[in-house]
């Protein structure tokens, strides 16, 4: 659904990634294959896309997928992944871990799983650099203390030498974007950044996000359980419904929403001063997977 | 609060720590020690007609009982046993008619020069090995590396000891045949650590060297081939762990390279447990070399055991064992120094 | 495999196959036969493992038909016309210095080995598991003492210890027998007291010690046959270890004495002639390889199919 219009490729108007029919799928036990992500297509330019489903809907395969990080077992197959002009289904291994970190990042859940626990935040950063390019340590570590402050860390010096576990976890995520965003990327794949955090921190994080999206006109995927946040954040939003694209909205439409999967996530969310009784709870109807 | 005075809190914590550790250190060794005492005082051979022989008369028994001090209560005569103990008197063995101490120093060496190239062979090999097998899991390199491990595991080491004797010393001449060094150069040889690589060398005595080295290479390997076995599979048990884990995901979402991943990250944290693994391999080719020893005639502690047992020389074979408990539990403590060296998280907090 | 009429709750149409694997068993009884089928299926599945029960059980076939199976004397050989021959299609393995066929002597061997085996089980495991549980159940003090007991035993080196028991004790298999024991329960110990913690939370036991039962009879009715499943799988994949600890004794001959045909004794007796007649040596440990290989594939196997967490 939604196939991209067609337009002439290699134009620098082409989006900045073109998703066309991806799919993905893993052995099963016993035998056979389950597809997690059934033919998504979809075109990001400079903007911020959210991509919200319930866990099982197949949201963060894509973005895996995107990124060349399926698990080896995985299978992924696309008619079209276009990065810029790249077409990801035919890079050697090399070209497309060239790509990771230093065109395409990502953001993980977790910081306390996310960042390896024995080494230095500090050293963790300097690598994203070292790995992209050429640069004496000293010239590494000046940039990493700079993007240690970008995301708002008032004390670089002393936040480069600290391990993991030695800080909150609203300063890991930051640490993990500082990380994430150093080789200057062109596209931020977030997934569930802030679902793992205090709900106090998290509004904390997601405007360094967003300051750093906005400021450098970078296209962010934004992968989320969460429609309301979802819908604040970004300016459209694909709704995922067991491996499928359900429905293409944007952000400031979605209460024009058609399909009742959606309809029934915005009941899901409480309203001052309506009735919250009885609770409302999400259909499932089967017809929706087919 | 000030710094300061975190940093005390700090220090108590850790000095309380290291407290309860010492104490199960203690308790351990004073386990150790009941055990060997049990062994030599309860146990059916009667330490007197060891010495006097079965048919010595009434009060000879009854005299060297006296001195011997077997006629005292046993909490008595265990704590007398402790404090001998701890000054290193494990009194003299029957069979080479020196104080055990004497004979231990003098064994040692061999059996530790044996152990530690051992233990060189056995986690330079295995610990790649293992990360080998995890990067390629389920493939056919896992396979081999999983049969190389098992055979380790249920092959007799001993007999493996005699069969590459025959094979790689008899038949093929690459290697020295039992014993430490040719005779040639036993007696022109000064001691100064006791091992003689380590004393050739100084020496300079190069070609000494190299006859030292064919004679220990070959029950090196046996001995290292056998801690690649537990070694090889752990690593590759931890590494499965590791590279599950997300930051691995996070390494490669950076776009690191894989070796960079697997050497730099995932091996790194699996270092932490397997250090106490490495260490207790080490230990455990301490031990096991009393049967590589028997084999290839190496006049190390293990020997001395084994010749002590077959004597029934029991101050001999209680004091090495003690000595081998003693290193047991020392390589323990170390391996624990060890984990808190490698993972920042035990560290602090 | 088609539906068996007698089997209670079977429905008309459903294969054998269908009624074990079901997911929803009619009875206990089926549930527990289900449990067991998909286990074997799981283990089954596993040539290398079905390969050590193969060995395994060949091993004990051998033992039981030894008299049968030597084609030999085991004891006596003729000391003019059969001493050192090289193994030939009358003695496959050859014979030893006093003319005896090797193949009867590690024919009869086997019994040696499996009667270790077995012994050393039979001691170590419930020695184990009768201080992990009482530990696990009883918390506090208890507890804290019978582990620290454990951890102390666990410290030692075993080899070394079971030489010096033996050495006490003199030499001889039952010796032998009883020194591997001593020094082989603490981690078993160790693996009842671990299911028993999780266990001792369950609310079946909580039903129990509200009915009033003992904490005797909770501990040997209720939460011991619970734990025999991870032990027996433990004392498995011990059981190489045992075998090369008994052969080791023998070999440094602490253990069964001649003319006992005990595989390690026979390797020590070869040693002496090794460098020229080498089959002597050779054949008992290539037995004793042969066989603690067969146990190592049997218990990995068992774990795997037992333990789905530990099958990495």
């Amino acid at each position: 659904m939604n196939a991209p219009p067609h337009l002439p490729s290699r134009s620098p108007y082409d989006p900045m990634l073109v998703v066309e029919d991806l799919r993905v799928s893993f052995p099963r036990r016993g035998g056979g294959r389950t597809e997690a992500v059934r033919g998504v297509s979809f075109t990001l330019g400079r903007e911020r896309l959210g991509i919200v489903g319930e866990s099982g809907s197949g949201k963060s395969q894509t973005g895996r997928a995107i990124l060349g990080l399926t698990a080896p077992e995985g299978r992924v197959s696309a008619r079209r992944l276009m990065f810029n002009g790249v077409d990801l289904m035919h890079c050697t291994p090399r070209e497309r871990r060239l790509l990771r970190g230093g065109r395409i990042a990502m953001v993980l859940q977790d910081p306390k799983y996310s960042l390896n626990p024995v080494m230095t935040i500090g050293d963790q950063i300097v690598e994203t650099l070292r790995a992209h390019t050429r640069m004496s340590f000293s010239e590494a570590r000046t940039r990493a203390m700079a993007a240690l402050e970008s995301v708002q860390i008032d004390d670089p010096k002393r936040v480069y030498t600290l391990y993991p576990h030695e800080v909150s976890g609203g300063m890991g995520q930051r640490a993990m974007i500082a990380m994430m965003l150093i080789a200057n990327p062109d596209l931020l794949i977030a997934d569930e950044p802030t679902s793992a955090l205090d709900v106090t921190v998290q509004l904390q994080v997601l405007a360094v996000l967003d300051a750093l999206v906005v400021e450098r006109g970078m296209g962010l995927i934004f992968i989320s359980h969460d429609l309301r946040l979802v819908s604040t954040f970004c300016d459209r939003i694909l709704v995922m419904y067991a491996g499928q694209v359900v429905e293409e909205v944007s952000a400031g439409r979605l209460a024009d929403a058609k399909h009742p999967y959606t309809r029934g996530l915005l009941n899901c969310v409480p309203k001052l001063g309506a009735s919250v009784h009885p609770l409302p709870t999400l259909d499932r109807l089967p017809e929706w997977a087919l | 609060m000030s710094t300061g005075g975190r940093g005390d809190v700090r220090l108590l914590r850790a000095s309380n720590a290291l407290g309860r550790f010492l104490v199960v250190i203690l308790l351990t060794y004073l386990g150790l020690l009941a055990v060997t005492f049990f062994i030599g005082r309860v146990i059916p051979i009667d330490p007197v007609l060891a010495i006097v022989g079965d048919r010595a008369p009434e009060h000879v028994i009854a005299r060297v009982r006296e001195e011997l001090g077997l006629n005292k209560p046993l909490w008595e005569q265990f704590y007398i046993y402790v404090s001998k103990v701890l000054q290193g008197d494990f009194g003299r063995s029957v069979l080479t008619s020196n104080p055990v101490m004497q004979d231990i120093r003098r064994t040692f060496p061999a059996t530790l020069e044996l152990a530690t190239l051992g233990i060189i062979i056995g986690a330079g090999i295995g610990v790649p090995l293992g990360v080998w097998a995890a990067v390629r899991r389920g493939r056919l390199v896992d396979q081999i590396i999983r049969i190389v491990g098992l055979v380790g595991y249920s092959v007799p080491i001993f007999w493996l000891g005699l069969m590459a004797l025959v094979v790689f010393y008899a038949r093929l001449g690459w290697v020295g045949g039992p014993g430490r060094i040719d005779v040639v150069y036993e007696y022109t040889l000064v001691p100064v650590t006791g091992l003689l690589l380590l004393d050739t060398a100084r020496a300079g005595e190069w070609e000494a060297f190299a006859n030292a080295l064919s004679h220990l290479i070959l029950p090196a390997s046996l001995l290292g081939y056998f801690a690649l076995a537990y070694i090889s599979r752990m690593t590759r048990s931890f590494m499965l762990n590791e590279l599950a884990q997300e930051y691995v995901v996070a390494a490669r979402a950076k776009g690191l390279s894989e070796s960079r991943i697997i050497w730099r990250h995932a091996l790194r944290n699996a270092m932490v447990p397997l250090v106490t693994v490495i260490a207790l391999s080490y230990a455990g080719l301490l031990e096991g070399s009393v049967l590589t020893e028997t084999v290839f005639s190496w006049p190390g502690l293990g020997l001395y055991i084994t010749n002590s047992l077959q004597n029934a020389d029991m101050n001999a074979v209680l004091g090495g064992t003690i000595i081998v408990g003693s290193i047991f539990i020392g390589l323990n403590l170390l391996s624990d120094l060890l984990y808190t060296l490698l993972d920042p998280r035990t560290r602090t907090r | 495999m088609t539906a068996n009429a007698t089997r209670n709750g079977a429905v008309p149409g459903e294969t054998l196959r269908d009624w074990l694997i079901s997911d929803r068993p009619r009875s206990r009884r089926q549930a527990s036969v289900g449990r067991a089928y998909r286990a074997w299926r799981g283990f089954s599945s596993n040539r290398l493992a079905m390969l050590g029960l193969v060995i395994v059980v060949g091993l004990v076939l051998v033992a039981i038909f030894a008299n049968l199976l030597s084609p030999y004397s085991p004891y006596i050989g003729d000391l003019r016309t059969t001493r050192l021959l090289p193994p030939s299609p009358a003695h496959w393995f050859g014979t030893d210095d006093q003319g005896r066929d090797i193949l009867s002597r590690i024919i009869q061997g086997s019994r040696i080995t499996l009667f270790v085996v077995v012994l050393v089980a039979i001691l170590a495991a419930p020695i184990g598991l009768a201080v992990g549980t009482v530990a696990g159940y009883s918390g506090g003090l208890i507890d804290a003492a019978l582990m620290r007991i454990t951890d102390i035993f666990l410290a030692f080196p075993r080899l070394i210890l079971a030489l010096a028991f033996v050495a006490a004790l003199g030499p001889g298999i039952e010796n032998a027998v009883l020194a591997i024991a001593i020094t082989s329960w603490p981690p078993y110990a160790r693996i009842a007291r671990a299911e028993t913690l999780t266990i001792r939370q369950t609310d079946y036991i909580a039903a129990v010690q509200l009915i009033g039962a003992s904490p005797w009879r909770i501990v040997l009715r209720h939460i011991m046959p619970l734990c025999v499943a991870s032990v027996i799988v433990r004392v498995t994949l011990d059981m190489a270890g045992i075998i090369l600890t008994a052969a080791g004794l023998g070999f440094l001959g602490l253990g069964a004495q001649p003319p006992m045909p005990e595989w390690g004794a026979m390797i020590a007796n070869g040693r002496l002639y090794v460098l020229d007649q080498w089959w002597v040596a050779a054949a008992p440990g290539a037995a004793i390889f042969v066989v603690s290989l067969a146990f190592n594939l049997l218990g990995d196997g068992l774990r795997d199919a037992l333990d789905p967490r530990a099958a990495k």
